[in-house]
């Protein structure tokens, strides 16, 4: 199963890669089964996906708590606190 | 969104055009400082996430349409390079009274803040930055929740 990955701002300098095909490890799929595959590639992403770390998630452009269920073609962007106006 | 800059007596006049209901206009405009935090800002960047800010900043103005009895609503942020004195984001709404449209104005602002998905990175003279969220602008928002 595979979603898009979009990364913004900070976390795109961080991880340099803005966007990004993703392949879900195989049975049901969180946001939170997602972001520990995420971890697991260290580095950048182990530090700033950190369970202490300020980061927001919107699936498909609705920012979503992590117990969000992912579905194949899904838009899942990970951004940090938003500081517009 | 737009990068280029706004004039906001035609903006607030086309926002009135022809409705002769209004009895009040109130706005907000926000600016670029030459100071943050302390330190001097030569330039400031601002990323936003396209498709997704449309989507908030529509939701934001319809949950105003909803708490408020209000005409007209109209937001414009920029995104780019901006520079101190330049115009960040406008926010108009239009009422038949005052207290409406103050209200809806600065409810507008504070959701914008905290739900538009926007970041500034700004020039210092140690170099780039990440502005990092505000508490205060949380506390701001929370105001509103029933």
């Amino acid at each position: 199963m595979t979603i898009q990955l979009i990364f913004l701002a900070r976390l795109r300098e961080r991880f340099r890669v803005s966007r990004e095909a993703f392949a879900l490890a195989p049975g049901a799929a969180t946001v939170s089964t997602l972001l520990d595959q995420l971890r697991e590639r260290g580095g950048a992403f182990a530090e700033e996906l950190a369970p202490n770390r300020a980061f927001r998630v919107a699936v498909n452009q609705d920012v979503v708590t992590f117990d969000h269920p992912l579905k194949a073609g899904d838009e899942v962007a990970i951004f940090p606190p938003v500081t517009g106006g | 969104m737009q990068v280029q800059d706004f004039d906001v007596g035609a903006e607030i006049a086309a926002l009135r055009l022809g409705n002769p209901a209004v009895g009040a206009v109130a706005s907000f405009i926000g600016c670029v400082r030459d100071m943050n935090e302390g330190d001097s800002i030569g330039l400031m960047y601002l990323e936003h996430y396209p498709g997704m800010t449309e989507r908030e900043l529509e939701k934001i103005a319809t949950e105003a349409h909803g708490r408020w009895d209000i005409f007209d609503t109209l937001i414009i942020h920029r995104v780019g390079e901006l520079r101190p004195l330049d115009q960040i984001v406008f926010v108009a709404v239009t009422s038949a009274h005052r207290g409406e449209s103050f209200a809806a104005c600065e409810f507008i602002m504070d959701f914008l803040k905290t739900k538009a998905p926007f970041w500034k990175r700004e020039a210092t003279p140690q170099g780039d930055r990440w502005v990092d969220a505000r508490v205060s602008d949380d506390a701001a928002a929370a105001r509103w929740k029933q």
